[in-house]
Protein backbone atom coordinates (compact mmCIF):
# COMPACT_ATOMS: atom_id res chain seq x y z
CA UNK A 1 0.00 0.00 0.00
CA UNK A 2 1.23 3.45 -1.01
CA UNK A 3 0.44 5.72 1.57
CA UNK A 4 1.50 9.01 0.26
CA UNK A 5 -0.48 8.59 -2.94
CA UNK A 6 -3.01 7.73 -1.13
CA UNK A 7 -3.04 11.02 0.59
CA UNK A 8 -1.97 13.13 -1.99
CA UNK A 9 -4.67 11.78 -4.25
CA UNK A 10 -7.46 12.37 -1.43
CA UNK A 11 -7.45 16.40 -2.49
CA UNK A 12 -8.02 15.72 -6.27
CA UNK A 13 -10.73 13.31 -5.52
CA UNK A 14 -12.62 15.41 -3.05
CA UNK A 15 -12.45 18.40 -5.75
CA UNK A 16 -14.40 15.62 -8.07
CA UNK A 17 -16.60 15.16 -5.55
CA UNK A 18 -17.73 18.32 -6.25
CA UNK A 19 -18.93 17.97 -10.06
CA UNK A 20 -20.24 14.74 -8.06
CA UNK A 21 -22.45 16.56 -6.08
CA UNK A 22 -23.41 19.13 -8.79
CA UNK A 23 -24.46 16.50 -10.85
CA UNK A 24 -26.46 14.50 -8.34
CA UNK A 25 -28.43 17.72 -7.25
CA UNK A 26 -28.83 19.22 -10.43
CA UNK A 27 -30.43 15.82 -11.92
CA UNK A 28 -32.23 15.13 -9.11
CA UNK A 29 -33.70 18.65 -9.17
CA UNK A 30 -35.19 17.86 -12.67
CA UNK A 31 -35.54 14.89 -12.08
CA UNK A 32 -38.21 15.59 -9.38
CA UNK A 33 -40.58 17.55 -11.83
CA UNK A 34 -40.29 14.89 -14.47
CA UNK A 35 -41.46 12.48 -11.48
CA UNK A 36 -43.92 14.34 -10.26
CA UNK A 37 -45.38 15.61 -14.10
CA UNK A 38 -45.52 11.68 -15.37
CA UNK A 39 -47.04 10.16 -12.16
CA UNK A 40 -49.45 12.67 -12.50
CA UNK A 41 -49.85 11.38 -16.50
CA UNK A 42 -50.17 7.98 -14.89
CA UNK A 43 -52.39 8.21 -12.67
CA UNK A 44 -54.73 10.24 -15.45
CA UNK A 45 -57.99 9.01 -16.65
CA UNK A 46 -57.28 9.04 -20.08
CA UNK A 47 -55.99 5.58 -21.33
CA UNK A 48 -53.68 6.45 -23.88
CA UNK A 49 -51.82 9.27 -21.33
CA UNK A 50 -51.16 7.26 -18.60
CA UNK A 51 -49.84 4.82 -21.14
CA UNK A 52 -47.63 7.22 -22.06
CA UNK A 53 -46.57 7.75 -18.82
CA UNK A 54 -45.93 3.74 -18.57
CA UNK A 55 -43.85 3.38 -21.67
CA UNK A 56 -42.17 6.46 -20.83
CA UNK A 57 -40.94 4.64 -17.38
CA UNK A 58 -40.90 1.37 -18.83
CA UNK A 59 -38.11 2.47 -21.11
CA UNK A 60 -35.78 4.07 -18.89
CA UNK A 61 -36.00 1.16 -16.46
CA UNK A 62 -35.89 -1.18 -18.53
CA UNK A 63 -32.61 -0.06 -20.16
CA UNK A 64 -29.01 0.62 -18.75
CA UNK A 65 -28.00 4.64 -17.65
CA UNK A 66 -24.81 3.69 -19.88
CA UNK A 67 -26.95 3.43 -22.88
CA UNK A 68 -29.47 6.62 -22.44
CA UNK A 69 -26.11 8.45 -22.12
CA UNK A 70 -24.62 7.51 -24.89
CA UNK A 71 -27.87 7.77 -27.06
CA UNK A 72 -28.12 11.40 -25.47
CA UNK A 73 -24.39 12.27 -26.06
CA UNK A 74 -23.20 10.45 -29.14
CA UNK A 75 -26.69 9.34 -30.85
CA UNK A 76 -28.05 12.49 -30.53
CA UNK A 77 -25.70 14.65 -32.21
CA UNK A 78 -25.74 12.88 -35.31
CA UNK A 79 -28.68 14.40 -36.46
CA UNK A 80 -28.49 16.65 -39.02
CA UNK A 81 -31.23 18.94 -38.62
CA UNK A 82 -30.55 18.77 -34.81
CA UNK A 83 -27.33 20.41 -34.64
CA UNK A 84 -28.91 23.89 -36.46
CA UNK A 85 -31.34 24.13 -33.75
CA UNK A 86 -30.45 26.07 -30.48
CA UNK A 87 -30.82 23.16 -28.27
CA UNK A 88 -27.63 22.34 -29.78
CA UNK A 89 -25.89 24.86 -27.21
CA UNK A 90 -26.93 22.32 -24.62
CA UNK A 91 -26.59 18.94 -26.19
CA UNK A 92 -22.79 19.96 -27.44
CA UNK A 93 -21.58 19.76 -23.68
CA UNK A 94 -21.04 16.10 -22.11
CA UNK A 95 -21.89 17.98 -18.96
CA UNK A 96 -25.51 18.82 -19.90
CA UNK A 97 -25.96 15.55 -21.72
CA UNK A 98 -25.17 13.73 -18.86
CA UNK A 99 -27.39 15.50 -16.40
CA UNK A 100 -30.17 15.52 -18.86
CA UNK A 101 -30.08 11.47 -18.97
CA UNK A 102 -29.22 11.20 -15.56
CA UNK A 103 -32.72 13.40 -15.13
CA UNK A 104 -34.66 11.35 -17.26
CA UNK A 105 -33.95 8.60 -15.75
CA UNK A 106 -34.71 8.84 -12.14
CA UNK A 107 -37.37 11.10 -13.43
CA UNK A 108 -38.92 7.31 -14.63
CA UNK A 109 -38.03 5.88 -10.75
CA UNK A 110 -39.32 8.81 -9.01
CA UNK A 111 -42.64 9.02 -11.23
CA UNK A 112 -43.36 5.43 -10.03
CA UNK A 113 -42.15 6.33 -6.32
CA UNK A 114 -44.90 8.83 -6.63
CA UNK A 115 -47.34 6.83 -8.21
CA UNK A 116 -47.69 4.14 -5.64
CA UNK A 117 -47.68 6.95 -2.98
CA UNK A 118 -50.50 8.93 -4.42
CA UNK A 119 -52.10 5.44 -4.86
CA UNK A 120 -52.15 4.65 -0.94
CA UNK A 121 -53.29 7.73 0.25
CA UNK A 122 -56.18 6.45 2.14
CA UNK A 123 -58.96 7.83 0.25
CA UNK A 124 -60.55 9.04 3.79
CA UNK A 125 -57.99 11.52 3.61
CA UNK A 126 -59.39 13.38 0.39
CA UNK A 127 -62.90 12.69 1.19
CA UNK A 128 -62.18 14.56 4.81
CA UNK A 129 -61.09 17.34 2.06
CA UNK A 130 -63.90 17.34 0.45
CA UNK A 131 -66.40 17.64 3.30
CA UNK A 132 -64.78 20.29 4.52
CA UNK A 133 -65.13 22.30 1.29
CA UNK A 134 -62.04 22.42 0.25
CA UNK A 135 -61.31 22.50 -3.09
CA UNK A 136 -60.31 20.04 -5.80
CA UNK A 137 -56.95 21.92 -6.70
CA UNK A 138 -56.22 22.53 -2.67
CA UNK A 139 -57.16 19.34 -1.94
CA UNK A 140 -54.18 18.09 -4.63
CA UNK A 141 -51.83 20.69 -3.50
CA UNK A 142 -52.01 21.23 -0.32
CA UNK A 143 -53.19 17.58 1.50
CA UNK A 144 -52.46 15.03 -1.26
CA UNK A 145 -48.81 16.02 -2.50
CA UNK A 146 -47.59 16.54 1.04
CA UNK A 147 -49.07 13.00 2.38
CA UNK A 148 -47.62 11.56 -0.82
CA UNK A 149 -43.94 12.82 -0.12
CA UNK A 150 -43.72 11.80 3.41
CA UNK A 151 -45.01 8.04 2.31
CA UNK A 152 -42.54 8.19 -0.38
CA UNK A 153 -39.33 9.85 1.57
CA UNK A 154 -38.04 6.29 2.48
CA UNK A 155 -38.23 4.71 -1.21
CA UNK A 156 -36.61 8.37 -2.20
CA UNK A 157 -33.93 8.01 -0.33
CA UNK A 158 -32.70 4.57 -2.16
CA UNK A 159 -33.02 6.87 -4.94
CA UNK A 160 -31.19 9.82 -4.12
CA UNK A 161 -28.59 6.99 -3.40
CA UNK A 162 -28.97 5.23 -6.18
CA UNK A 163 -28.49 8.10 -8.74
CA UNK A 164 -25.55 9.59 -6.70
CA UNK A 165 -23.55 5.80 -7.55
CA UNK A 166 -25.47 6.43 -11.31
CA UNK A 167 -23.51 10.03 -11.79
CA UNK A 168 -19.98 8.09 -12.00
CA UNK A 169 -20.85 7.02 -15.37
CA UNK A 170 -20.44 10.90 -16.29
CA UNK A 171 -16.35 9.34 -16.36
CA UNK A 172 -17.59 7.33 -19.27
CA UNK A 173 -18.56 10.68 -21.74
CA UNK A 174 -15.49 12.86 -20.19
CA UNK A 175 -16.55 14.04 -17.22
CA UNK A 176 -13.55 14.55 -14.21
CA UNK A 177 -16.66 13.19 -11.50
CA UNK A 178 -14.74 11.20 -8.41
CA UNK A 179 -14.71 8.23 -10.59
CA UNK A 180 -13.05 10.21 -13.45
CA UNK A 181 -10.64 11.90 -11.98
CA UNK A 182 -9.38 8.20 -10.20
CA UNK A 183 -9.22 6.52 -13.40
CA UNK A 184 -6.80 9.47 -14.74
CA UNK A 185 -4.92 9.76 -11.28
CA UNK A 186 -4.31 5.19 -11.68
CA UNK A 187 -3.65 5.78 -15.53
CA UNK A 188 -0.85 8.03 -14.48
CA UNK A 189 0.63 6.12 -11.85
CA UNK A 190 -0.36 2.55 -12.30
CA UNK A 191 -1.96 2.07 -8.27
CA UNK A 192 -5.53 0.86 -8.88
CA UNK A 193 -5.99 -0.23 -5.32
CA UNK A 194 -4.98 2.51 -3.19
CA UNK A 195 -6.69 5.23 -5.74
CA UNK A 196 -10.00 3.12 -6.36
CA UNK A 197 -10.45 2.39 -2.71
CA UNK A 198 -9.66 6.41 -1.70
CA UNK A 199 -12.57 7.00 -4.66
CA UNK A 200 -14.60 4.49 -2.82
CA UNK A 201 -14.49 5.68 0.44
CA UNK A 202 -15.64 9.03 -0.29
CA UNK A 203 -18.38 7.63 -2.35
CA UNK A 204 -19.36 5.88 1.06
CA UNK A 205 -19.15 8.58 3.04
CA UNK A 206 -21.55 10.77 1.09
CA UNK A 207 -23.79 7.15 1.13
CA UNK A 208 -23.87 7.50 4.58
CA UNK A 209 -24.34 11.58 4.66
CA UNK A 210 -27.49 11.24 2.23
CA UNK A 211 -29.06 8.01 4.33
CA UNK A 212 -29.04 9.66 7.39
CA UNK A 213 -30.32 12.65 6.02
CA UNK A 214 -33.43 10.80 4.76
CA UNK A 215 -33.27 9.44 8.44
CA UNK A 216 -33.84 12.71 9.71
CA UNK A 217 -36.49 13.60 7.63
CA UNK A 218 -38.31 10.72 7.85
CA UNK A 219 -38.35 11.29 11.62
CA UNK A 220 -39.03 14.75 11.55
CA UNK A 221 -42.15 14.96 8.89
CA UNK A 222 -43.39 11.28 10.44
CA UNK A 223 -47.17 11.32 10.99
CA UNK A 224 -46.72 10.10 14.65
CA UNK B 1 -31.48 -1.21 -41.66
CA UNK B 2 -28.92 -3.06 -43.80
CA UNK B 3 -26.38 -2.44 -41.33
CA UNK B 4 -28.43 -4.28 -38.98
CA UNK B 5 -28.73 -7.48 -41.65
CA UNK B 6 -27.25 -10.55 -40.78
CA UNK B 7 -23.88 -11.63 -42.85
CA UNK B 8 -20.46 -9.82 -43.59
CA UNK B 9 -21.89 -6.17 -44.87
CA UNK B 10 -24.08 -5.78 -41.50
CA UNK B 11 -23.93 -6.46 -38.00
CA UNK B 12 -26.94 -8.41 -36.89
CA UNK B 13 -25.01 -11.44 -36.20
CA UNK B 14 -22.19 -9.48 -34.23
CA UNK B 15 -24.93 -8.12 -31.91
CA UNK B 16 -26.40 -11.63 -31.51
CA UNK B 17 -23.41 -13.16 -29.96
CA UNK B 18 -22.96 -10.01 -28.14
CA UNK B 19 -26.55 -10.14 -26.65
CA UNK B 20 -25.66 -14.05 -25.95
CA UNK B 21 -22.96 -12.96 -24.17
CA UNK B 22 -24.64 -10.85 -21.91
CA UNK B 23 -26.93 -13.52 -21.54
CA UNK B 24 -24.08 -15.52 -20.19
CA UNK B 25 -22.46 -12.49 -18.19
CA UNK B 26 -25.48 -12.11 -16.21
CA UNK B 27 -26.07 -15.22 -15.56
CA UNK B 28 -23.04 -15.98 -14.39
CA UNK B 29 -22.86 -13.00 -12.33
CA UNK B 30 -26.48 -13.88 -10.37
CA UNK B 31 -25.26 -17.63 -9.85
CA UNK B 32 -22.16 -16.03 -8.18
CA UNK B 33 -23.88 -13.70 -6.45
CA UNK B 34 -26.42 -16.32 -4.64
CA UNK B 35 -22.95 -18.12 -3.93
CA UNK B 36 -22.16 -15.23 -2.13
CA UNK B 37 -25.49 -14.73 -0.74
CA UNK B 38 -25.12 -18.32 0.81
CA UNK B 39 -22.71 -17.16 2.79
CA UNK B 40 -23.59 -13.85 3.95
CA UNK B 41 -26.92 -14.26 4.71
CA UNK B 42 -26.42 -16.94 7.81
CA UNK B 43 -23.67 -14.33 8.71
CA UNK B 44 -26.72 -11.66 8.88
CA UNK B 45 -28.59 -13.80 10.58
CA UNK B 46 -26.15 -15.37 13.26
CA UNK B 47 -26.50 -13.83 16.87
CA UNK B 48 -22.49 -13.16 17.15
CA UNK B 49 -22.20 -9.53 16.78
CA UNK B 50 -18.48 -9.95 14.95
CA UNK B 51 -20.17 -12.09 12.23
CA UNK B 52 -23.13 -9.72 11.57
CA UNK B 53 -20.54 -6.95 11.65
CA UNK B 54 -18.85 -8.78 8.84
CA UNK B 55 -21.70 -9.24 6.76
CA UNK B 56 -23.22 -5.89 7.27
CA UNK B 57 -19.68 -4.24 6.06
CA UNK B 58 -20.23 -6.11 2.53
CA UNK B 59 -23.63 -5.07 1.71
CA UNK B 60 -22.99 -1.43 2.98
CA UNK B 61 -20.15 -1.28 1.17
CA UNK B 62 -21.45 -2.58 -2.14
CA UNK B 63 -24.47 -0.74 -1.91
CA UNK B 64 -22.66 2.33 -1.30
CA UNK B 65 -20.25 2.45 -4.11
CA UNK B 66 -20.97 2.79 -7.51
CA UNK B 67 -20.91 -0.40 -9.58
CA UNK B 68 -18.54 1.51 -12.37
CA UNK B 69 -15.83 1.55 -9.26
CA UNK B 70 -16.27 -1.75 -8.61
CA UNK B 71 -15.63 -3.14 -12.04
CA UNK B 72 -12.21 -0.52 -12.34
CA UNK B 73 -10.81 -1.80 -9.30
CA UNK B 74 -11.33 -5.26 -10.17
CA UNK B 75 -10.37 -4.89 -13.90
CA UNK B 76 -7.42 -2.86 -13.14
CA UNK B 77 -6.26 -4.22 -9.46
CA UNK B 78 -7.34 -7.84 -10.21
CA UNK B 79 -4.57 -9.27 -12.40
CA UNK B 80 -2.10 -7.44 -9.74
CA UNK B 81 -3.78 -8.58 -6.78
CA UNK B 82 -3.67 -12.44 -7.88
CA UNK B 83 0.11 -12.00 -9.59
CA UNK B 84 0.74 -10.61 -6.20
CA UNK B 85 -0.48 -13.75 -4.25
CA UNK B 86 1.20 -15.72 -7.20
CA UNK B 87 4.54 -14.45 -5.79
CA UNK B 88 4.26 -15.91 -2.24
CA UNK B 89 4.11 -19.21 -3.74
CA UNK B 90 6.85 -18.43 -5.93
CA UNK B 91 5.51 -17.22 -9.62
CA UNK B 92 6.64 -14.62 -11.00
CA UNK B 93 5.38 -14.20 -14.66
CA UNK B 94 2.62 -12.00 -15.81
CA UNK B 95 -0.97 -12.98 -15.14
CA UNK B 96 -3.23 -11.38 -17.30
CA UNK B 97 -7.12 -12.37 -16.03
CA UNK B 98 -9.76 -12.85 -18.72
CA UNK B 99 -12.24 -9.93 -19.14
CA UNK B 100 -15.45 -12.77 -18.70
CA UNK B 101 -14.05 -13.67 -15.07
CA UNK B 102 -13.13 -10.49 -13.65
CA UNK B 103 -16.72 -9.32 -14.87
CA UNK B 104 -18.63 -11.60 -14.01
CA UNK B 105 -16.97 -11.97 -10.49
CA UNK B 106 -17.11 -7.92 -10.33
CA UNK B 107 -21.29 -8.49 -10.77
CA UNK B 108 -21.26 -11.01 -8.79
CA UNK B 109 -20.57 -9.77 -5.57
CA UNK B 110 -22.32 -6.52 -5.90
CA UNK B 111 -25.67 -8.87 -7.08
CA UNK B 112 -24.65 -10.91 -3.99
CA UNK B 113 -24.97 -7.77 -1.84
CA UNK B 114 -28.54 -7.54 -3.22
CA UNK B 115 -29.34 -11.08 -2.81
CA UNK B 116 -28.32 -11.43 0.83
CA UNK B 117 -30.78 -8.65 1.97
CA UNK B 118 -33.41 -10.40 -0.30
CA UNK B 119 -32.55 -14.00 1.69
CA UNK B 120 -32.61 -12.09 5.15
CA UNK B 121 -35.76 -10.52 4.83
CA UNK B 122 -37.60 -13.36 3.38
CA UNK B 123 -35.98 -15.81 6.17
CA UNK B 124 -36.83 -13.21 8.71
CA UNK B 125 -40.24 -13.25 7.38
CA UNK B 126 -41.35 -16.51 7.90
CA UNK B 127 -43.23 -17.32 11.14
CA UNK B 128 -41.18 -18.67 13.94
CA UNK B 129 -43.50 -21.01 14.41
CA UNK B 130 -42.28 -22.91 11.55
CA UNK B 131 -38.79 -23.22 12.89
CA UNK B 132 -39.80 -24.35 16.54
CA UNK B 133 -42.51 -26.89 15.17
CA UNK B 134 -39.69 -28.30 13.04
CA UNK B 135 -37.64 -28.41 15.89
CA UNK B 136 -40.34 -30.43 17.97
CA UNK B 137 -40.74 -32.94 15.12
CA UNK B 138 -36.87 -33.69 15.63
CA UNK B 139 -36.52 -32.57 11.60
CA UNK B 140 -32.78 -32.49 10.96
CA UNK B 141 -31.30 -28.99 10.63
CA UNK B 142 -30.32 -29.49 7.03
CA UNK B 143 -33.84 -31.23 5.64
CA UNK B 144 -35.69 -28.56 7.71
CA UNK B 145 -34.02 -25.78 5.74
CA UNK B 146 -34.48 -27.64 2.55
CA UNK B 147 -37.78 -28.93 2.79
CA UNK B 148 -39.59 -26.21 5.15
CA UNK B 149 -37.62 -23.05 5.16
CA UNK B 150 -36.49 -22.67 1.69
CA UNK B 151 -39.73 -23.76 0.17
CA UNK B 152 -41.34 -20.77 2.03
CA UNK B 153 -38.46 -18.43 1.12
CA UNK B 154 -38.52 -18.69 -2.09
CA UNK B 155 -41.83 -17.69 -2.82
CA UNK B 156 -41.39 -14.35 -0.42
CA UNK B 157 -37.67 -13.57 -2.60
CA UNK B 158 -38.86 -14.50 -5.94
CA UNK B 159 -40.39 -10.63 -6.93
CA UNK B 160 -37.68 -9.41 -5.12
CA UNK B 161 -35.02 -11.58 -6.70
CA UNK B 162 -36.33 -10.13 -10.09
CA UNK B 163 -35.34 -6.84 -9.28
CA UNK B 164 -31.85 -8.32 -8.56
CA UNK B 165 -31.56 -9.99 -11.68
CA UNK B 166 -32.68 -6.66 -13.96
CA UNK B 167 -30.07 -4.69 -11.45
CA UNK B 168 -27.73 -7.04 -12.97
CA UNK B 169 -28.90 -7.42 -16.14
CA UNK B 170 -28.33 -3.65 -16.40
CA UNK B 171 -24.96 -3.19 -14.46
CA UNK B 172 -23.56 -5.91 -17.02
CA UNK B 173 -23.51 -3.05 -19.60
CA UNK B 174 -21.06 -1.35 -17.32
CA UNK B 175 -18.46 -4.32 -17.93
CA UNK B 176 -18.01 -3.26 -21.44
CA UNK B 177 -15.39 -1.12 -19.91
CA UNK B 178 -13.11 -3.83 -19.54
CA UNK B 179 -13.44 -4.17 -23.19
CA UNK B 180 -15.46 -7.77 -23.07
CA UNK B 181 -17.83 -7.66 -26.03
CA UNK B 182 -21.33 -7.68 -25.02
CA UNK B 183 -24.33 -5.79 -26.42
CA UNK B 184 -22.86 -2.32 -24.81
CA UNK B 185 -19.09 -2.79 -26.40
CA UNK B 186 -20.38 -4.71 -29.83
CA UNK B 187 -23.02 -1.19 -30.48
CA UNK B 188 -19.71 0.93 -29.60
CA UNK B 189 -17.66 -0.85 -31.95
CA UNK B 190 -20.07 -1.12 -34.85
CA UNK B 191 -21.16 2.95 -34.17
CA UNK B 192 -17.38 3.87 -33.97
CA UNK B 193 -16.57 1.93 -38.09
CA UNK B 194 -20.18 3.02 -39.41
CA UNK B 195 -19.94 6.74 -37.47
CA UNK B 196 -23.75 5.92 -37.02
CA UNK B 197 -24.13 5.83 -32.67
CA UNK B 198 -27.76 6.68 -32.87
CA UNK B 199 -28.93 3.86 -34.63
CA UNK B 200 -26.15 1.17 -33.27
CA UNK B 201 -27.34 2.60 -29.33
CA UNK B 202 -30.67 2.58 -29.87
CA UNK B 203 -30.46 -0.87 -31.02
CA UNK B 204 -28.75 -2.14 -27.34
CA UNK B 205 -31.43 -0.22 -25.73
CA UNK B 206 -34.23 -1.98 -27.45
CA UNK B 207 -31.93 -6.00 -26.79
CA UNK B 208 -31.76 -4.78 -23.51
CA UNK B 209 -35.58 -3.87 -23.10
CA UNK B 210 -36.28 -7.40 -25.06
CA UNK B 211 -33.71 -9.41 -22.35
CA UNK B 212 -36.00 -7.36 -19.76
CA UNK B 213 -39.28 -8.40 -21.10
CA UNK B 214 -38.46 -11.61 -21.68
CA UNK B 215 -36.81 -12.58 -18.19
CA UNK B 216 -39.85 -10.51 -16.65
CA UNK B 217 -42.33 -13.29 -18.53
CA UNK B 218 -39.78 -15.96 -17.43
CA UNK B 219 -40.03 -14.75 -13.74
CA UNK B 220 -43.49 -14.51 -13.71
CA UNK B 221 -44.34 -17.94 -14.43
CA UNK B 222 -42.05 -19.13 -11.21
CA UNK B 223 -43.82 -16.68 -9.06
CA UNK B 224 -47.22 -18.91 -9.97
CA UNK B 225 -45.59 -22.13 -9.76
CA UNK B 226 -43.74 -21.07 -5.85
CA UNK B 227 -47.15 -19.94 -4.58
CA UNK B 228 -48.94 -22.58 -5.03
CA UNK B 229 -51.43 -23.12 -2.41
CA UNK B 230 -50.98 -19.60 -1.38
Amino acid sequence: MDFTLMASSLPKLLGAAIVTLKLLSLSLFFGIFIGLLFAILRLSKNSLVSKFAYGYSYIFRGTPLLVQIFIIYYGLGQIEYFRTTFLWVIFKEPYWCAIIAFALNTGAYTSEILRSAFQTIKPGIIEAGKSLGISNKIIFYKIQIPVAIRQSLPAYGNEIILMMKGTSLASTVTLMDITGVAKHIVSTTYKPLEVFLMAGGIYLFMTFIIHNLIKYLEKKYSFQ
Amino acid sequence: MELLSFGKTGWGDELFYATLMTIAVSITAMLIGFFFALIFTPLKLSNNKFLNFIANSYTTVIRGVPELLVIYLFFFGGSGAIMYVASIFGYFEYIEINAFITGSVAIGIISGAYSTEVFRGAIQSIDKGQFEAAKVLGIKKHIQFFKIIMPQMLRLAIPNLSNVWQITLKDTSLISVTGLVEIMRQSYIAAGSTRDPLLFYSFAAVLYLMLTFLSMKIINRLEVKYSRGF
